[in-house]
């Protein structure tokens, strides 16, 4: 029933710890406008407007989306602030691309962003509150025991871990927007590094970014006429889960299981592992890479960790993982899961430069967030659906 | 567009200070409330979408815990969005009108009395150069009136008067805040809040929550005796910075309400989220009613403002009208941001 959409532009910051030269307004402008210039639009060509960023205390203004509106030219338009966890990203591009699907709008912008920068997310996140349970020492301090219950039922060797941050820093030496750059980077320097929560290290972990990701959806008919070839949204879907609950298995939720099935079936794919051509996957803690491969089956039950440890995720591998270089390498945090979505519409529209999988015609984009308990994830493809 | 209505509508009592509860134990009874209104198993909600505030909550992920209250297991297909529910009833009706999903289920929730809400809103205006400066919501918003009153749009005494008119419409409405029968002379005779605003211009600080079922034409029809269909569902944000605005008129609700189509027949029943009574005149003024639309039958939002509800509750309100046949044809407003920044406008009908 829902109309086809196409991605025909996208633009993204670069990404860095502090962009001082830009305020929030200048710096979502900056990624909205590079959208603009791939799809060869203007702002009056833009119907309706959709922002997306992680919680508001990441920059200490309460709905910023409101005062940000005008910056990217949402005056006198529709616009919606989308906010759903880490996966906000991913689940911001879901909403701008149901827009264009209901038929409600021909063409629609969505841009999701971080400055954290202006304030501290470590802060923000570490707020206890009477009657709760107070997420202490960051989302580190909340995900470590999930790896560390990863390990023990998977029995995956100890430097995987390692191995992942490895490829996705080579892979971010590509990317000319990535974060971190680190160009002598080696397995010794990752597994040497500080111990921040065990089994985390330093250099396992995301960077705190500035930045921003902007996306140009069009309806078939305008997106059949853009300038260069759009990426076709084959599917979308999001599947969200308390975050605990007697039973709950926090490792590999049934969220993430569920989300899987279902994108897959709606998108028409059967072996997902063979039939897709690379993914970008919201990894912020290294491990992330062989957990997620099992909770979007593209790995068998314990078996994620083998797709790393044989190359499959590097960049010359079967299955290329985070080619852009990941959250690892640059993690805006409200725009890391649409960066995901944006990099895998990049890569089926051939526009990801030194880091593209030749030939890649069907991408996985992928976001998490919450306590490993919100998905939204899409696949789109270089042909229409 | 598919045929899409709201079948079920559920609300807490507005509150000054909820002390006991938290958001979540607001927020289940009267999830429970709309689930036994319509025997709706979790399984037959396609998908759900939540509106709130992390300011309000003074903590991050707020809306995270409403999980426990929609009991979203086996997972379910969910979303959120840091604005009024009733925005994220627009987002719910997008995926219905898509073909994602039949029966969604949207709420919203807000206990802004953990805090201090006018100085909290100072922290939505732009933060480099506006929110340094501390001007809190009512001072804003007073800035406004004073602007309407001097260009004689309105004045002191219609303001009053619609103070008067939703208060004592709230008499009927069990889970309204401020209630009762007021001469618009003694409220006159109250000292200024904020020049021009006395205490009822302004809407009360309300705790409270509420949720909405909506669904396509064929599970409408299984789901209420007479759904409220949506006719119109629009909404348009302007820039913010108040200097760039005619703050004298809501020109994105006229708009709104334009590609809604309110003008397109009488309006029996109009719901308006005014958080100040200058606003609702402008908003009146703005949806183009005449004399015989009745106004915030519920007493509105000066009767009980429970943030990240509210505009959703409007909604419901209206349904309600459709539903027990006292009106045909209604009109509901939602608004975000200082001096009507943002509106939206959903037009239902019963036929």
């Amino acid at each position: 029933m829902a109309e086809r959409c196409g991605i025909v532009g996208i633009g993204q910051t670069r990404h860095q710890a502090a962009r001082k030269d830009v305020s929030m307004a200048g710096l979502i402008r900056e990624a909205a406008e590079k959208a603009l210039a791939d799809a060869e639009l203007t702002w009056k060509d833009i119907d309706a407007v959709v922002i997306g960023k992680a919680p508001d205390m990441f920059e200490g203004v309460m709905m910023p989306e409101l005062f940000l509106n005008d910056a990217i030219g949402g005056a006198y338009k529709p616009m919606l602030r989308v906010h759903t966890a880490g996966s906000v990203g991913g689940s911001t591009g879901i909403v701008a691309a149901s827009l264009v699907q209901a038929g409600i709008h021909d063409r629609v912008l969505t841009v999701a962003f971080e400055k954290q920068s202006e304030s501290n997310a470590m802060w923000a996140l570490s707020i206890s509150l009477p009657f709760s349970v107070a997420v202490v020492a960051g989302a580190g301090g909340f995900f470590a025991p999930l790896v560390r219950g990863y390990m023990r039922r998977s029995g995956a060797p100890e430097d995987t871990g390692i191995r992942v941050a490895l490829k996705d820093r080579k892979n971010a030496l590509k990317n000319p927007n990535a974060h971190l750059q680190i160009p002598d980077i080696d397995f010794d320097k990752i597994a040497s590094s500080p111990m921040l929560w065990d089994p985390i290290r330093y250099l396992e972990t995301c960077p705190s970014s500035d930045g921003a990701c902007a996306l140009v959806m069009a309806k078939e008919s305008l997106a059949d006429k853009a300038p260069r070839k759009p990426a076709w949204i084959h599917a979308t879907e999001m599947r969200s889960e308390p975050t605990m609950f007697s039973g709950r298995d926090a490792v590999i939720p049934r969220a993430t299981l569920d989300n899987a099935k279902n994108l897959y079936k709606k998108a028409g794919i059967t072996n997902p592992r063979k039939e897709i051509d690379c993914a970008e996957i919201y990894v912020p803690f290294s491990w992330f890479e062989p957990m997620w491969m099992e909770g979007m089956l593209i790995a068998e039950k314990n078996e994620g960790w083998k797709m790393t440890y044989e190359g499959a995720t590097a960049m010359d591998g079967d299955f290329p993982v985070n080619m852009s270089g990941g959250v690892l390498s640059s993690n805006p945090i409200g725009a890391s899961g649409l960066l995901r979505f944006a990099e895998a519409a990049m890569q089926v529209r051939g526009q990801a430069g030194e880091h593209q999988v030749d030939g890649a015609k069907k991408a996985l984009g992928h976001a998490y967030g919450g306590g490993s308990q919100y998905f939204s994830t899409w696949i789109v493809g270089s042909q229409k659906p | 567009m598919r045929e899409v209505a709201v079948v079920a509508f559920a609300q807490s009592k507005s509150m000054r200070r909820e002390p006991d509860r938290n958001e979540v134990e607001i927020l289940i009874p009267v999830i429970r409330e709309l689930r036994e209104k319509t025997g709706l198993g979790i399984e037959e909600i396609d998908f759900i979408c939540s509106g709130s505030s992390d300011y309000l909550a003074g903590q991050s992920f707020a809306f995270v815990s409403g999980l426990d209250a929609v009991g979203a297991w086996p997972p379910v297909s969910e979303s959120h969005v840091e604005m009024d529910g009733a925005w994220a009833l627009y987002e719910a009706w997008v995926k219905i009108q898509m073909g994602y999903a039949d029966v969604a289920m949207v709420y919203g929730f807000g206990k802004p009395s953990m805090g201090d809400l006018p100085e909290t809103l100072a922290l939505q205006l732009d933060p480099y150069v506006v929110t340094p400066l501390w001007p809190d919501a009512i001072s804003i918003a007073a800035l406004q009136a004073r602007l309407c009153i001097e260009k004689g749009v309105t004045s002191e005494r219609q303001m009053a008067e619609v103070a008067a008119r939703d208060r004592k419409n709230a008499l009927a409405n069990p889970y309204a805040q401020v209630k009762g029968e007021f001469e618009v002379a003694k409220l006159l005779a109250e000292p200024y809040l904020a020049n021009p605003l006395r205490k009822h211009d302004c809407s009360p600080i309300s705790d409270g929550a509420s949720a909405i079922i909506i669904a396509s034409e064929k599970r409408a029809k299984q789901l209420a005796k007479r759904p409220a269909w949506i006719r119109g569902f629009t909404h348009i944000c302007e820039p913010q910075d108040l200097g760039v605005r005619d703050l004298t008129r809501s020109r994105s609700t006229e708009i709104a309400a334009e590609k809604a189509g309110v003008k397109k027949d009488k309006i029996d029943v109009a719901e308006i989220y005014g958080p100040f009574t200058h606003q609702e005149i402008l908003v009146e003024k703005a949806l183009g009613i005449g004399g015989k639309t009745q106004v915030n039958p519920s007493g509105g939002a000066l009767a009980g403002n429970p943030m990240m509800a509210a505009g959703l509750t409007r909604i419901g309100e209206a349904a309600r009208r459709i539903w027990d046949g006292g009106a045909d044809r209604a009109v509901a407003h939602a608004t975000s941001g200082p001096c009507l920044q943002q509106n939206l406008i959903c037009v239902l009908e019963g036929n």
